[in-house]
């Protein structure tokens, strides 16, 4: 990455797609209170307000603002996810790196541990857990981090794997190296584009995975505003919408608010991440 | 007999890289007679396979032929309809690839894949066509030519599977025959038994060919006639025998000239000098299995060993044993006098300052991420504890001495350099270390010849200069010619002869010396007939002894 | 013995040995629950008399490895032992409740499974056409789409718009199949929608993969037909990850019913799983868990095998 300017100059469309989404995301979250014309969790009009001034996106049950709802959910549903995935990539890349390196018992143990939360499917692992925690952000934060961090042990693994297999880590290692330098001079510069790919995708993962737990009721607790909550919340009126006129449209709209907001996040980071991939590919050619 | 099978004009292939068309070949012509054998020679990069794979009318992923005209037997194939050129390819032109292993499908009998091609373009019954390929194997002398067909192309050998690929291809007993490189995957004993199974039967069918492949003395044995590449175009073109004396242009006289280089015999040394690495009677290999067995070596001081070996006989093993990446299961080793710990772990950073080693793929050798100072500089810093200013001077004195100008590739990084370039880099920082002693793991095989002698003098000179010594490991015997002082013979695991160069270039040898020295190709076009008569003799008058 | 056999059993034994451990795990989850379990469920009014009660009915007075094989024992017969939320039966709660599930998973997979395949292989001989790069852009949506918002958009256009079918799914043990196949088909479009583009695509790679093969290029270069060279060199060579890509998508499948049943309000065991989760019912979560756990890793390990006896070289060892 010596010369990210340079890159971004030849990036394809899709890629400044991505980034222009991604970059309108990061303004909404870090810019909340001054974008958000309404509280986050106040009632503010009357229930179910049609989609007029000053609730440009109506309100919800609770006459709650729909619209500041949305850029309140941003914060906190991007900032859970981006904290979890940083955490699980803490753990899963620290521990997939060292299990690289070592090698031996070490690597076999993490291995094994792996390989069985793994044969766990993730949900299931959660809402196991979950059930003896109970929901709090904290204990959601921490459950998903670690589940997650197997799949970025994987990943970190076997990238490091392959790297050490390669001659100039044995020139390294007969010159009598450190295991420490051999990680951050010799594997880590080799091994940070798909890490930061990885890093991407599992961050889409965790963010559909908290709002898939908050859809179910069981992450993000109200009254926090979060895209997944807030399609629990308006999921009923689906089935009232009538295409009649635009009023009665917009009434059934409400669950694709939030649900298409998640998804268009992910469709953003997930344009980047191809792209990254994709430079990380044509430069090993 | 003069009638023309193939023609090519003026032939122009592009590839697509970077979005963006780049020429391959650019405007070559060929011609080719019926039964009449073509060697196309040229260095990685030449076009040798694109252009003869053009005359299948077939080009790789990703290329394109772009101009020109090839006529087979008087068809157009260049505006040839696909149908067209599918009905010729396997029935009138067959391709014989590099890897055996790779271009038979995994799935099926190689009987199974012998009688495709021949039931399907309705040349035989399947009948006919299995009872044909017990015949075939035959020829190409394959063992057990009944049953052979009936296994996996997994369970057969990979000379074997190279000799089954051509009876494949011959399965429709076309006119022309591509052979793509057929025997650089092989064991120099491997490729004598492959190359005249090859050369016996097309010359029996007198079926036309074109041999493509880098090395000068296989194809002088094979070729009627030579085509020398270059980057996409043709340097030039003569009948083998008369390219082979007297080639005409500078590029394939210096082709040739490269099996010339000799290393002049080092300057005579204190008798009393004890050697510099000494093995006793040492044993390694990975678990319970030793691959080396009771290897005793002494290597003395200023001098070049050259362990030659096949694959498998365990010389990079020995390699990996001296560098203490290895520990012996048993044995001793002493460098210059003292026990050398068998782990590199247990060895004083100042001892292994001494020990170096080049690894073949410069390509792998080098991290991708690490700029040239920083490859050359590390060991500046680790080993000699020079920082700065100071570092910087000797990574630039360095530069200079493997002949590479400083200050255009200080900064580089490895990708932005040619093989040959790395493999210099690679030297200096093995330099840098201010080493006494040098593995050499096959450091020319991955190169092109040229570039491979330019790497041979340029350590020669340095060792000179130095005094240097060397472990050089190679299974090129030109190779050994060119820089040994010793030569040491290995095969499977035991050292099977050592001795001065000049005494064990001249008989007697001990049998698989023989066999391995025997087997290296020379530039006589009559060094494979003659061999295979000796041999022939040989075998005949055994059982007469 | 044939090593593939040898492999086999291994594999095998490493999955049964996966299984032991995750039914631990999951056994474990009750023995983690903070505080005393019967003063958790009951409440701090409850009599010392109806404590004891409790913890006779759940067993709570014997060691824990002799509870863990009594519930294991049990839950191989399909006896998960009682609900603590309301204290009926847990296979009684569950038992319809899982077949429904099973049901839908098997309904999306017949939709999914001919259309995934089929669709990858075509857009792999047809690499870079336009139908390959809807294919690419469709993935982007399928990885990038919630699976509600997929399943609301669905019901806005196939339900509230069209009126076509019906936007809840609600079947019981009368529905007749003709019927039942009406009512969860938005559900099972939903998943089929969501696995379909990784199907399709883990397809198209490992036939591209394949194609790339020299044996591959070979074949072409004897003049055999097109379709010959993909139906007889391509195919055999492609079934084991083409077995492995439907396999380790029924697993999913599986987990993703879950948050369909939820949406559709399916009489599933995903929802049953969900409403036992905030009720913190730890029985019915456990029996849930073990039965999803288990099947996903069965259909891993069903992966597994079937690619390993897919491989020639170790079909035919030398």
């Amino acid at each position: 990455m010596h010369n990210l300017s340079h890159h971004l100059r030849d990036a394809p469309i899709s890629a400044w797609i991505g980034i222009i989404i991604v970059v309108f995301y990061a303004v909404l979250a870090i810019g909340a209170p001054l974008l958000a014309p309404f509280a986050e969790s106040a009632s503010v009009g009357k229930q179910y307000h049609p989609w007029t001034a000053p609730h440009y996106l109506g309100t919800d049950a609770l006459g709650r603002d729909v619209l500041s709802r949305l850029i309140y959910g941003a914060r906190n549903t991007v900032g859970i996810a981006l904290v979890t995935t940083a955490l699980a990539f803490l753990l899963g890349a620290t521990f997939g790196l060292l299990a690289a390196t070592i090698g031996g018992w070490f690597d076999a143990i993490i291995s094994r541990v792996v390989d069985v939360m793994m044969a766990i499917p993730p949900l299931i692992f959660a809402l196991l857990i979950l059930t003896i925690t109970g929901t709090s952000v904290i204990a959601l934060i921490l459950v998903i981090a670690v589940l997650d961090s197997t799949r970025v042990f994987r990943l970190s693994r076997a990238v490091a794997q392959g790297i050490l297999t390669m001659d100039y880590i044995e020139v390294a290692r007969m010159r009598g190296e450190g295991m420490f330098w051999l990680i951050r001079k010799e594997v880590l510069p080799n091994a940070a584009a798909p890490l930061i790919a990885e890093f991407g995708l599992r961050f889409c993962f965790v963010f559909l995975f908290i709002s898939a737990l908050s859809f179910l009721g069981l992450g993000i607790q109200p009254p926090t505003a979060d895209w997944g909550g807030m399609v629990r919340e308006s999921a009923k009126l689906i089935s009232f919408a009538n295409f009649a006129t635009f009023q009665t449209a917009t009434f059934g709209l409400a669950p694709l608010l939030p649900a298409g907001a998640i998804a268009l996040l992910t469709i953003g980071v997930n344009l980047i991440v191809d792209w990254v991939l994709h430079m990380s590919s044509g430069l090993k050619e | 007999m003069t009638d023309l099978l193939l023609e090519m004009k003026d032939i122009r292939i592009e590839g697509r890289s970077d979005r963006q068309w780049k020429p391959i070949i650019k405007g070559v012509d060929l011609t080719l007679n019926r039964g009449e054998i073509l060697g196309l020679i040229g260095e990685s990069g030449a076009g040798k396979s694109t252009l003869g794979l053009a005359a299948m009318g077939y080009t790789k992923g990703g290329c394109r032929i772009s101009g020109g005209s090839i006529r087979f037997d008087g068809q157009d194939l260049v505006g040839a309809s696909d149908e067209a050129l599918r009905r010729l390819r396997g029935a009138r032109v067959a391709y014989v690839a590099q890897s055996a292993a790779a271009a038979f499908n995994p799935a099926y009998k190689l009987i199974d894949q012998y009688c495709e091609a021949p039931v399907k373009h309705g040349v035989m019954s399947r009948d006919e066509a299995q009872s044909d390929a017990v015949e075939l194997y035959r020829k190409i002398r394959l063992p057990n030519p009944e049953g052979i067909g009936f296994r996996y192309p997994h369970q057969v050998s990979g000379g074997q599977l190279q000799r089954a690929m051509t009876a494949m291809a011959m399965a429709c007993r076309p006119d022309l025959i591509i052979f793509d490189e057929p025997t650089t995957a092989l064991d120099v004993t491997t490729q004598i038994e492959v190359l005249s199974a090859i050369r016996d039967i097309v010359r029996e069918y007198n079926t036309a060919a074109i041999y493509i492949t880098h090395d000068l003395a296989v194809v002088a044995q094979m070729a009627d006639k030579i085509k020398v590449l270059l980057r996409g175009e043709e340097v030039e073109e003569a009948p083998a025998r008369e390219m082979l004396s007297n080639p005409k242009q500078d590029y394939t006289k210096s082709l040739w000239a490269v099996r010339d280089f000799r290393r002049a015999p080092p300057a005579a040394r204190q008798a009393d000098e004890g050697p510099l690495l000494e093995i006793q009677n040492m044993s390694a290999g990975y678990g319970a299995v030793d691959i080396l067995k009771g290897i005793n070596l002494n290597i003395a001081r200023g001098s070049t060993v050259a362990i030659v070996g096949e694959s498998g006989s365990g010389k990079s093993t020995m390699a990996r044993v001296v560098m203490g990446l290895l520990p012996p299961s048993s044995g001793t080793l002493r460098y210059d006098g003292s026990p050398l710990p068998k782990s590199g772990k247990e060895r004083p950073r100042d001892l292994q300052r001494h020990i170096q080693m080049i690894h073949q793929m410069a390509d792998t050798a080098l991290n991708p991420k690490h700029r040239i100072k920083d490859v050359i500089g590390r060991p500046l810093e680790f080993f000699l504890g020079l920082k700065g200013r100071a570092k910087d001077a000797r990574i630039k004195e360095l530069l200079t001495l493997i002949e590479l100008d400083p200050d255009e590739f200080f900064y580089r990084i490895p990708s932005e350099l040619s093989g040959g370039q790395k493999q210099r880099v690679c030297i200096a920082r093995a330099l840098a270390a201010e080493p006494d002693f040098i593995i050499c793991d096959e450091v020319t095989s991955a190169l092109d010849q040229l570039v491979a002698e330019g790497i041979l003098r340029l350590l020669d000179r340095l060792q000179r200069e130095m005094d240097l010594t060397y472990m050089f490991i190679t299974h090129d015997i030109a190779t050994v010619r060119s820089i040994a002082d010793e030569v040491v013979v290995m095969q499977n695991g035991v050292i099977v002869e050592q001795g001065p160069k000049d005494a064990m270039f001249s008989p007697p040898h001990v049998p698989y010396t023989e066999l391995l020295l025997s087997s290296v190709p020379e530039m006589d076009p009559n060094w494979l007939t003659q061999l295979l008569k000796e041999r022939g003799d040989a075998a005949t008058q055994e059982p007469q002894q | 013995m044939n090593p593939i056999l040898t492999i086999i059993l291994k594999r095998l034994l490493i999955g049964l040995l996966t299984l032991w451990v995750v039914t631990i795990i999951i056994f474990a989850a009750i023995e983690l629950l903070p505080g005393d379990i019967a003063t958790e469920v009951l409440g701090q009014a409850a009599t010392e008399e109806s404590l004891a009660a409790f913890r006779e009915k759940f067993d709570l007075n014997h060691p824990v490895y002799e509870r863990y094989i009594s519930w294991l024992s049990g839950a191989v017969t399909g006896d998960f032992g009682i609900s603590l939320a309301n204290q009926r039966p847990i296979s009684e709660l569950i038992g319809h409740r899982t077949a429904n599930t099973f049901f839908l998973a098997g309904y999306a997979a017949a939709i999914a499974v001919p259309i995934a395949v089929v669709s990858g292989m075509l857009a792999a001989l047809y690499n870079g056409s336009v139908f390959d790069r809807m294919l690419s852009s469709s993935t982007l949506a399928a990885i990038s789409f919630p699976e509600f918002f997929v399943a609301y958009i669905l019901i806005l256009i196939f339900s509230v718009g069209l009126g076509w079918f019906p936007s809840l799914a609600d079947v019981d043990v009368d529905t007749s199949l003709g019927e039942r196949l009406y009512r969860t088909f938005l559900p099972a479009m939903t998943l089929t929608l969501i696995v379909l583009a990784y199907m399709m695509r883990m397809t198209r790679a490992a036939i591209l993969n394949l194609l790339a093969l020299p044996y591959i290029e070979m074949a072409h270069l004897k003049g055999i037909k097109r379709w010959r060279v993909i139906a007889v060199h391509a195919l055999p060579n492609a079934l084991a990850p083409i077995l492995n890509v439907i396999a380790l998508n029924l697993a999913y499948l599986i987990v993703g019913v879950v948050l369909v049943e939820v949406v559709f309000v399916y009489p599933g065991l995903g929802q049953i799983l969900v409403d036992s989760v905030s009720n913190r019912d730890v029985t019915v979560v456990q029996a849930a868990c073990l039965i999803f756990a288990a099947t996903y890793i069965l259909l891993n390990l069903l992966a597994d095998i079937l690619s390993i006896i897919a491989n020639p070289r170790l079909l035919h060892p030398r």
